[in-house]
């Protein structure tokens, strides 16, 4: 929403307040300024010229001299422009002036310094200007020449200023107004607000009585049928129209709202949807079959040709305007080509109804056309406001001798609502806002805001057009707002104490942040939406659960349409990323859900996992991998028993370098080198290893109780054991007859050497531990270690294992 | 005797001198104090001394034995600190040599502010909780007071996976299903995942973060709620910051507001940072709207409460000065690794 600052000061008549302070106290007072626009802010030392004689250049043909009359003087300007002659009135920007741009439209910033000079040796001293030179266009100014000077009226003033004159001496207020405030999108609206903000008296246009003494019923009927989605249609006719330009103000004010001025019946008929916010339609009368309007829903693939041209097809969701026998507009959206106005109309029927806001929201958007109109009435405005505009655009044709306007006023009105009223409570306004307001205080504000108080009821009256008051908070509000939020005081809640806290799953990702921190991989952050290619990409089967997902019904593309349900490819998107910009050792971590599907399609809300995702290129492998996990299940409190099943089944790692991670019974994650297919086709031309660990399982089992059990006393015993194994038994299966055939006393194992190659036999790996036994209560001797040792060298020889003596 | 002894002595005293090095010292110490040294033999003769000259000459050999160890100990000292001398002076490094680091990894800015937002809020008695990603939107909508066919809901481009389901537009739906446990007070921040469908550039991204806020309790003021903001932004800023409270519109607040802080860069003078406005809009906020309440079973008549929301991004951009937001989803490392 923009507004003329000068339209708002005939409003508001006192105010004095430069563009800066306006911005300030309205936007304090909730209509938000976003910014302003001077229309003169790169003009300077422009005057009306009168051009007394022009004589050729000497020197150039394309240029002429012309002495020209600036009221104190006469200069001497050499000008290349066509359109000049001699008696005719131009804008003359005077040397050490500045315009806003070039006559080919473009505008510089600062705008463009004029000093006097020489052009081909002749003297010039400023420069005759077009209209984009002053920074308007053609568009603004219809009159405009399409190359050359902007040539004056004949009566403009000799030696005046232009910018005075063209009425560039204004500023463009920027609104962002919020959407509870229909009444704000209008210049009315705003001038109240404006008045009450700076405390002064609000003027609104006196509309007087208007019309002759014949009466529009006789001219035209209306029938809403649909009136659930047109409480009101009020129409009223014009006769003997006379299109001609309107006046230069009203000119001026629509130029500077960026309506482009046309005719005197279009140009009223903006005027006062800028003014009232109240979109009107006119319709050449002689175009009305049966003298008859009806309002009723399209029918299903009904078509129509709207004034732009195009045709439209339509449904029983959109509203149309109709006559006697055809459709002449779609209800507050645009009106029909065949109903237009044009320059030769005669008779007219003006239409200021009130549609349902969302019905217009929906319809503009099936229609995929979204007007001025349907953009003022998609939010709902007050059907109190037709009357005064139908009213107010009379008038105005009455005042520029546009056409007779018809007496009489054709008004269907059958969605009135009743006044709202509400309890004035002064104290409740207070104790929620944590202040000491005066009611009176309360009650002028009130008042400049046009809510009435009943003195006797003790209620507050709401207007028509303030549908956004219905409870005391909305009052509070209003309250809040004229005495200055910065004036209401800073407080801290009081009251029962609460612990601040974070949730416990919480915790243990900042845990795993700090692991994978420690360990050098890096925080990543990725979109939880991909594309449903990545399932192929990832090489999962046809017939893979993971391939079920929450799919978006209206996403940004098919990229982003589907709710991942592996955290894998934002994190090798993120790895190739890197290694396409040849980043060295990349290591990233990430913390984001997944959203598993309870069943497809979706009825109930997904399953969300949280999942802790490591990737890495360039240093470290498999078992670096290996121990940040390692790491993390450490710090998490996971003490039980943690195995690695190479039995993983993921297609998208190496098949002979993945592994489930079990802790005790349950998964809880895998990890592996990522199938060099796979990384390739993600542009990683180097190993690359991922993680990913399956946080609500951690969670589950996760604690931060610590308990001491002792520093051991006595001495632990070590045994090296070395041996030859068959390739395809895995340490871990080695690791598991320690740990069962150790007994209590085994304390700890360690693989030390592992080794393939010369001196060992083809198929068999030589591997190395060193066991550790302990009594917490006494020095072992040989006799407490031999059984244990026995039980695991049987245990071992069972699966084919050979010692080394 | 006595001459004896005093020979030895001095015969000692020069050995002791001229040993340059511990080990000579040592071969000194041997060839003196040792079983075959020189004072050792004197000792062994004491048998053949007359019992009643052996007290003196007892003493003199101790004394003899005595004052040769103090030389021995005192000229052991002043080489062991000359040869540490020599090896600190062997031993001087290049200090400007390149550190051994351990190349700890770089946190994401988003967590890092984060972070500081539930360090602040904890300090004051919030629980930072969680709600899903995936909501109804009885929660991102119809509790919230943005009734079906709002233009709120137009605006905040949704994206849905059917007409119950979408993808939550702001962390404001897990204030109403904290309400609903029905637990009283309440004082939480919910920091979350939020969905809109912008196509991603500079300056938008269709995922991106939200902190909300939310406190009910008996007398909870609009005060209250401007205190307590001042107080986040002053810890978050900087002390010297100073808060503007705005008049907005949200559903489900009233009064509502949206909150500048001064600009942190040029302190409230207007900048290119802040576009010369000297402020910097961070937040909006508001009264919990009575019919929010009573959608979530609480009696507004008996309690109030405020809400707020921040969007994460949008503090981590300005404090750190980001100027592009598409950085943060790209996990390049020469960007993060400057965090």
């Amino acid at each position: 929403m923009n507004t003329s600052l000068n339209w708002i000061k005939t409003l508001v008549p006192g105010l004095a307040v430069t563009p800066g302070e306006y911005m300030d106290a309205m936007t304090l007072s909730g209509s938000k300024v976003e910014g302003y626009t001077r229309m003169d802010a790169d003009l300077e030392k422009i005057v009306i010229g009168q051009i007394t004689s022009i004589t050729p250049h000497p020197d150039a043909d394309k240029l002429v001299i012309c002495q020209t009359d600036i009221g104190t003087e006469t200069i001497q300007i050499v000008t290349g422009a066509k359109n000049v002659t001699e008696g005719c009135k131009v804008p003359v920007v005077l040397d050490g002036g500045k315009v806003a741009g070039s006559h080919d439209g473009s505008l510089t910033e600062g705008g463009i310094r004029i000093k006097k000079g020489r052009l081909r040796g002749v003297e010039s001293n400023g420069m005759l200007c077009s209209i984009e030179e002053l920074g308007s266009s053609r568009d603004m100014f219809p009159l405009a020449p399409e190359e050359g000077i902007y040539l004056l009226p004949d009566d403009a003033p000799v030696g005046g200023n232009v910018v005075e004159y063209l009425g560039l001496d204004d500023t463009i207020i920027e609104y962002e107004i919020t959407s509870n405030r229909v009444d704000c999108f209008s210049v009315l609206g705003i001038a109240r607000e404006a008045a009450a903000t700076f405390g002064l008296d609000f003027v609104p246009p006196a509309v007087t009585e208007t019309g002759n003494s014949e009466n529009a019923g006789d001219y035209i009927r209306v029938t809403v049928k649909d009136s659930d989605l047109c409480p009101r249609y009020t129409a009223r006719v014009v006769k003997n129209i006379r299109i001609a330009p309107s006046p230069e103000w009203m000119q001026r004010r629509l130029r500077a709202h960026g309506i482009r001025p046309i005719n005197n019946i279009v140009d009223i008929t903006n005027y006062v949807m800028e003014e009232y916010g109240q979109p009107m339609h006119a319709y050449d009368l002689e175009t009305i079959e049966g003298r008859e309007i009806v309002v009723r829903r399209a029918t299903e693939g009904e078509t129509f040709v709207t004034l732009d041209g195009n045709t439209r097809t339509l449904d029983d969701t959109v509203l149309m305007i109709c006559d006697g026998r055809k459709p002449v507009g779609i209800a507050g959206i645009m009106g029909g080509e065949n109903s237009m106005i044009t320059d030769h109309v005669t008779t007219m029927l003006f239409e200021a109804a009130c549609f349902d806001g969302t019905s217009i929201r929906l319809s503009a958007k099936k229609i995929g056309m979204r007007t001025d109109a349907s953009s003022k009435f998609e939010k709902g405005l007050d059907p109190e406001n037709t009357i005064a505009a139908i009213n107010r655009a009379c008038q105005l044709i009455e005042e520029l001798g546009a056409g007779e306007v018809v007496g009489g006023t054709v008004d269907v009105y059958t969605g009135k609502k009743e006044e709202k009223r509400l309890p004035f409570e002064p104290e409740k306004y207070n104790r929620l806002l944590g202040t000491r307001i005066g009611a009176d205080d309360m009650l002028s504000w009130f008042k400049r805001l046009e809510l009435g108080y009943d003195e006797k009821t003790n209620e507050i009256h709401i207007p028509s057009w303030r549908q956004d008051l219905e409870c005391d908070a909305d009052l509070a509000e209003e309250v809040a707002r004229f005495f200055g939020y910065d004036k209401i005081p800073d407080t801290l809640p009081h009251g029962e104490a609460t612990t601040g806290k974070l949730s416990f799953k919480l915790r243990i990702e900042a845990v795993a942040r700090d692991v994978a921190e420690f360990c050098g991989f890096s925080q990543a952050m990725v979109y939880s939406f991909e594309s449903p290619k990545v399932f192929d990409r990832l090489r999962l089967p046809a017939d893979s659960p993971l391939r079920r997902a929450v799919v978006i019904s209206n996403p940004l593309g098919e990229d982003f349409s589907i709710m991942r349900t592996l955290p894998l490819d934002g994190m090798l998107t993120s790895l190739a990323l890197n290694y396409s910009h040849r980043n060295k050792n990349v290591r990233l971590y990430e913390l984001g859900n997944i959203y598993l599907p309870k069943e497809t399609p979706v009825t109930e809300l997904p399953e969300e996992r949280m999942q802790f995702t490591l990737g890495m290129y360039g240093d470290g492998d498999f078992y670096t991998m290996k121990g940040v996990i390692e790491e993390f299940l450490e710090k998490a409190g996971l003490s039980g028993r943690l195995s690695y099943n190479p039995e993983a089944g993921k297609p998208f790692l190496h098949p002979g370098r993945q592994a489930e991670i079990c802790y005790e019974t349950k998964v809880i994650g895998y990890l592996g080198e990522i199938h060099p297919s796979v990384a390739a086709d993600y542009g990683i031309r180097d190993r690359a290893y991922a993680a990913v660990l399956d946080m609500p399982e951690i969670v589950k089992n996760a604690t931060f109780s610590h308990r001491y059990e002792g520093i051991a006393r006595f001495p632990a015993a070590t045994r090296d054991i070395s041996m030859v194994v068959p390739k395809g038994i895995l340490a871990g299966e080695i690791g598991h007859v320690f740990e069962s055939r150790g007994g209590k006393l085994l304390e700890h194992y360690e693989l030390f050497d592992i080794y393939e190659g010369e001196q060992i036999e083809e198929g068999y790996k030589s591997m190395a531990y060193s066991l550790s036994f302990r009594a917490k209560d006494r020095n072992l001797n040989d006799a407490d270690i031999t059984g244990a040792m026995e039980k695991i060298v049987k245990a071992l020889e069972d699966m084919g294992i050979g010692l080394r003596k | 005797m006595r001459e004896k002894l005093q020979k030895i002595r001095e015969e000692a005293m020069r050995r002791i001198e001229e040993s340059k090095d511990l080990n000579k010292l040592n071969e000194a110490r041997v060839a003196i104090l040792g079983k075959k040294g020189e004072l050792t033999a004197v000792l062994k003769g004491m048998k053949d001394v007359s019992p009643e000259d052996r007290p003196l000459v007892g003493q003199l050999v101790n004394e003899t034995r005595a004052g040769i160890e103090r030389m021995l100990e005192e000229t052991k000292a002043k080489l062991e600190a000359a040869e540490l001398e020599v090896r600190l002076k062997r031993e001087v490094i290049d200090v400007t040599l390149p550190a051994k680091r351990n190349l700890s990894g770089h946190r994401h800015p988003n967590t890092i502010a984060l972070e500081e937002v539930e360090r602040i809020f904890t300090g004051m008695g919030y629980e930072v909780v969680e709600g899903p990603e995936v909501e109804y939107d009885y929660y991102n909508f119809e509790a919230l007071n943005i009734p079906r066919n709002h233009p709120a809901r137009d605006e905040q481009d949704t994206f849905y996976i059917n007409d119950k389901i979408l993808l939550r537009t702001q962390t404001s739906p897990v204030q109403v299903r904290e309400m609903e446990k029905g637990k009283l007070p309440i004082r939480i921040i919910a920091p979350g995942r939020v969905f809109r469908s912008d196509e991603v550039d500079a300056t938008h991204s269709p995922s991106f973060h939200q902190i909300e806020g939310l406190v009910i309790d008996k007398n909870i003021t609009f005060a209250d709620l401007k205190g307590t903001l001042a107080e986040f932004a002053r810890e978050l800023f900087g002390t010297e910051t100073k808060v503007k409270f705005r008049p907005h519109h949200f559903p489900f607040t009233e009064p509502s507001a949206e909150v500048d802080v001064t600009c942190f860069k040029c302190g409230g003078k207007g900048c290119r940072f802040c576009k010369g406005e000297g402020w910097i809009e961070i937040l909006g906020c508001g009264m919990v709207h009575p019919r929010v309440l009573k959608m979530s079973g609480i009696d507004p008549e008996e309690y109030s409460g405020f809400a707020f929301g921040v969007g994460l991004e949008r503090i981590a951009l300005l404090k750190y000065e980001i100027d592009d937001m598409r950085l943060l989803y790209e996990n390049d490392m020469r960007f993060l690794r400057q965090f």
